[in-house]
């Protein structure tokens, strides 16, 4: 009786839940289904296929590969320095590397904007160092700098709590047992902080997939993601249904990273 | 006298400016088992990671078999170390486990396996190859890390209070287990322990520690039966540690009664500590001629193998005694002690070497 | 050898920082130039702070920002937490349904919570506007609240609040005594964590926003086409300069209270 008016504590939520989860994504769904007059179609899912519409696709999904490799690459020798020096989590050096989360996100890709222009900082430096100048902005690359910038603290994150989950003891027995340091890594450290990893790849691909602000700020406008795309057929052209059905295979996708990511899983996120 | 293995000259450990080991010097003899004793803090464990190569001395120098390995790295020792906790690698499977020394020194396949069938022979868990470490009780996770270091054939095994975890059956079953296999396999075994009871039973040599010093070295008799300081004394089982007057070679004054003993050399009218263990204590009758001093049972509690009392004099002193003998609470008795019995020591000549107080 | 890899460590370190601070050092530099330009620092001025403070548009999209980052970050951590107390009695079946549903918000790319939850509004005629984005930050709060609250109910588990009503606590009291103090840390964590992501949401407000009313997020993205006015660089570093406060007295200041406790 007790965990019966226990559960009704959850009733509130369950409501919430199906309002504003469920009901949206099957809306989406009926939307992405369906034409302008309301009746069954395949015409907008088969619209991927068109290729203004695929080469964006393939565009983020080769630009957030890269950027999540670049995060990893970058972000696990951090946490491995991190754990080595004993940081804790509640460290000042720690707290360093979250911060800059906290100022607003656009505003800080509108900086690199600025850091990359033709006459920008970074230019300045090349020029002053008597080097030519180089064409930074409205490239892929810069896109692929924004993403890396941006989700960079989500892969720290949850590598670094993995890592520091690990006893110190486990990896001395792999030096005991004569494993040098790049193959105490390679054998221990990497295979145990998968869990992390598997979370920071999820927290960096799924926004780097599927921005359009990125995109848009460092791309001048020319470079199109299948983000942007979504975006104007929503906010400019106002053909919802071909908006949705767009989201539903940028869904497929992020459901299929998913599922590949997951056999490497544990099932226990690294975030908390 | 067989040559030493492990030689350590002036060892100094500081942590945070504290001294954790202070001018430490050791030697251990290839093909002992060498127990580190004390409590926790007083410097066993950080030897044992200097020895193993996981913590580097800020003075002093590490010899094994002469040479100076003090800043060789700890993937480099011919030596293996079974960790306070196991760390078992959590993602390899028992044969991966054991294997991983092996396959760092790209040994053949077949060898391999051999090798790791033995080992797992030798810790009888065979049949365990392919079994995950979350499945394993404590003292299977036991056996496999012993079994994870020995595979590799060290010269010298180093273990890191392995016995902790279990419960006191399964320890009192590994304990013969491992002096089953030191013997086996003729490694140099250094085992550190808080326990007094598993050193003594354990090892042929035992150093007992305290605050970053030695204490006292030497055999497990020894130790028990002569300890050098009270720290010893009451380190290693129960006693009775009361003050005394050595009054010439031979004879000794505790409480006002004069008591013959076996030790010379401390010099005439000598204040001393007299370590008497609560065996040793013989219970007479009152008027017994052999009593030498008188008391009123105070405490008794049964023990199964014995029962513990306690005899109070006349000075006020509670004596431990322990006797297979029932002495009634409130009956006054007579107490006697073998001269042999009576272990003599000299008071503390420091701070440092007073680790414990002697309570009275 | 041993310094050598020390100094490579250090280097790199300080490489990823200045990574990570490069482009807010720059937004701070910008704020106190006394001209407009992105590229040239003219010297320096306050005129951009005291410009933010007198335009209207800034401090109503200030406003906003704050509101729905308090408000929605404050009605999901009661719904959660409720809901994450009771997730605890559900059947396992029950329970694994109801957390997969709850982690899509989370899992889910921003930009298709953003449009499904603009279409649901749009489907059942509520306008939008400030009450249309308090309600889609909720919903993506509410799954960060209940993994922050979850994790620490299983340790404090029935075993407590069965001891509370044994020794004659109603069951509210048991929960307001018992429960909440033990889980205490999960839930302000989880607020503080949907605080933040409210804060720095862009694209599910950018959907759900209608016309008229801005966050600071929005409103920067507005003006991306025209030019950014500098008084929002000023307005963000003020932000930063806020959090970094609050932050690092909220992480630091017990710790200097009670003497060095953290030195090993």
């Amino acid at each position: 009786m007790k965990s019966k008016r226990m559960k009704l504590l959850a009733l509130p939520y369950l409501v919430w839940m199906v309002g504003f989860i469920v009901i949206p994504l099957l809306l989406v769904c009926f939307y992405g289904f369906t034409d302008q007059s309301g009746s069954f179609t395949l015409e907008n899912i088969a619209e991927i296929l068109v290729r203004e519409n695929y080469r964006p696709l393939c565009l983020a999904l080769l630009l957030s590969a890269v950027s999540t490799a670049i995060c990893f690459l970058a972000a696990f020798p951090l946490a491995l320095i991190l754990r080595s020096r004993k940081i804790g989590r509640g460290s000042f050096a720690a707290f360093l590397f979250i911060l800059p989360m906290w100022m607003n996100s656009l505003l800080r890709i509108l900086a690199w904007q600025t850091l990359l222009e033709r006459k920008g900082v970074l230019n300045g430096i090349l020029t002053a160092l008597h080097l030519p100048g180089q064409r930074l902005i409205n490239t892929p690359y810069a896109i692929i700098l924004g993403m890396v910038y941006d989700f960079l603290p989500f892969m720290i994150l949850p590598i670094y709590n993995t890592l520091s989950k690990i006893d110190d003891n486990t990896i001395n027995a792999a030096y005991d047992l004569g494993a040098s340091i790049p193959t105490t890594i390679f054998r221990v450290i990497l295979p145990l902080s998968v869990p992390g990893i598997v979370s920071g790849v999820t927290m960096v691909f799924v926004p780097a997939l599927t921005t359009f602000a990125i995109s848009d700020i460092l791309g001048g406008g020319k470079i199109f993601l299948i983000g942007n795309v979504i975006e104007q057929e929503f906010v400019l052209n106002s053909n919802w249904n071909l908006g949705s059905a767009l989201s539903m295979v940028l869904m497929l996708f992020i459901i299929l990273s998913m599922a590949l990511l997951s056999r490497y899983d544990s099932g226990e996120g690294a975030m908390f | 006298m067989e040559r030493a293995l492990i030689d350590l000259k002036g060892i100094t450990k500081l942590f945070d400016g504290e001294i954790i080991l202070d001018e430490l010097n050791l030697s251990i003899r290839e093909n002992s088992f060498v127990t580190l004793l004390g409590p926790s803090g007083c410097g066993k464990t950080t030897t044992l990671r200097i020895i193993g190569g996981f913590e580097r001395p800020d003075r002093g120098q590490v010899f094994f078999e002469g040479r100076d390995i003090t800043d060789l790295p700890a993937n480099k020792r011919q030596l293996n170390t079974v960790f306070q906790k196991y760390a078992l690698f959590p993602h390899m499977n028992i044969f991966e486990n054991i294997a991983f020394g092996l396959r760092i020194r790209k040994k053949s396949e077949s060898y391999i396996r051999d090798k790791v069938r033995y080992a797992l022979k030798l810790v009888n868990l065979v049949g365990y190859e392919k079994r995950s470490i979350d499945s394993l009780s404590g003292g299977q996770q036991q056996r496999i890390a012993i079994a994870r270091a020995i595979v590799n054939e060290p010269r010298l095994l180093l273990l890191d209070e392995p016995l902790g975890a279990l419960d006191l059956k399964l320890r009192q079953e590994m304990q013969y287990e491992l002096i089953r296999l030191k013997n086996e396999l003729g490694i140099t075994f250094i085992y550190v322990t808080h326990d007094q009871e598993e050193a003594l039973t354990m090892s042929d040599y035992v150093v007992v520690m305290n605050q970053g010093y030695i204490q006292q070295a030497g055999t497990p008799e020894q130790i028990y039966n002569e300890p050098e300081n009270a720290f010893v004394a009451d380190f290693i089982g129960d006693s009775n540690i009361v003050p005394g007057l050595m009054l010439e070679d031979r004879l000794v004054r505790i409480f006002g009664a004069v008591f013959p003993c076996v030790d010379s050399g401390f010099g005439r009218n000598r204040p001393v500590d007299v370590v008497i263990r609560p065996e040793d204590v013989e219970i007479l009758e009152k008027e017994d001629p052999r009593a030498i001093l008188h008391g009123v049972m105070s405490h008794s509690i049964f023990k199964g193998e014995m029962y513990e009392m306690e005899c109070t004099t006349e000075n006020g002193y509670e004596w431990l005694i322990h006797s297979t003998e029932l002495h009634e609470v409130g009956t006054e008795v007579g107490l006697y002690v073998k001269p042999s019995n009576i272990q003599i020591m000299n008071k503390p000549a420091s701070e440092d070497e007073e680790a414990i107080g002697v309570e009275e | 050898m041993k310094k050598g890899k020390k100094l490579l460590e250090n280097s790199y370190l300080i490489l990823v920082l200045l990574f990570l601070y490069a482009p807010i050092l720059m937004l701070t530099a910008l704020s106190f130039n006394a001209s407009r330009s992105r590229v040239r620092f003219t010297g320096f001025s306050l005129r951009w702070y005291r410009e933010m403070l007198s335009d209207p548009a800034v401090l109503l999209a200030l406003r906003n920002t704050l509101l729905i980052a308090l408000g929605s970050a404050l009605f999901a951590t009661l719904l959660g937490t409720m809901a994450a107390i009771a997730l605890r009695s559900m059947r396992k079946l029950s329970r694994n349904l109801v957390l997969g549903i709850t982690n899509v918000p989370m899992l889910n790319a921003d930009i298709v919570t953003g449009i499904s939850l603009m279409l649901c509004f749009i489907a059942f005629r509520i306008s939008l506007g400030f009450q249309t984005i308090l309600i889609s930050h909720i919903t993506l709060n509410l799954p960060y609240v209940i993994l922050s609250v979850l994790p620490k109910l299983k340790k404090s588990s029935n075993v407590s609040f069965e001891a509370a009503l044994d020794l004659g606590a109603g069951p509210v009291y048991a929960f307001f005594r018992v429960v909440l103090p033990d889980i205490m840390p999960g839930v302000l964590s989880g607020f503080l964590l949907a605080f933040t992501m409210s804060l720095d949401d862009f694209i599910i407000t950018h959907f759900t926003r209608g016309a008229g009313i801005n966050t600071i997020s929005t409103l920067v993205y507005s003006e991306l086409r025209r030019g950014i006015k500098p008084s929002m660089y000023a307005l963000s570093t003020m932000i930063f300069a806020v959090v970094f406060l609050v932050l690092l007295f909220v992480n630091f200041a017990p710790a200097w209270f009670s003497g060095k406790e953290e030195k090993k």
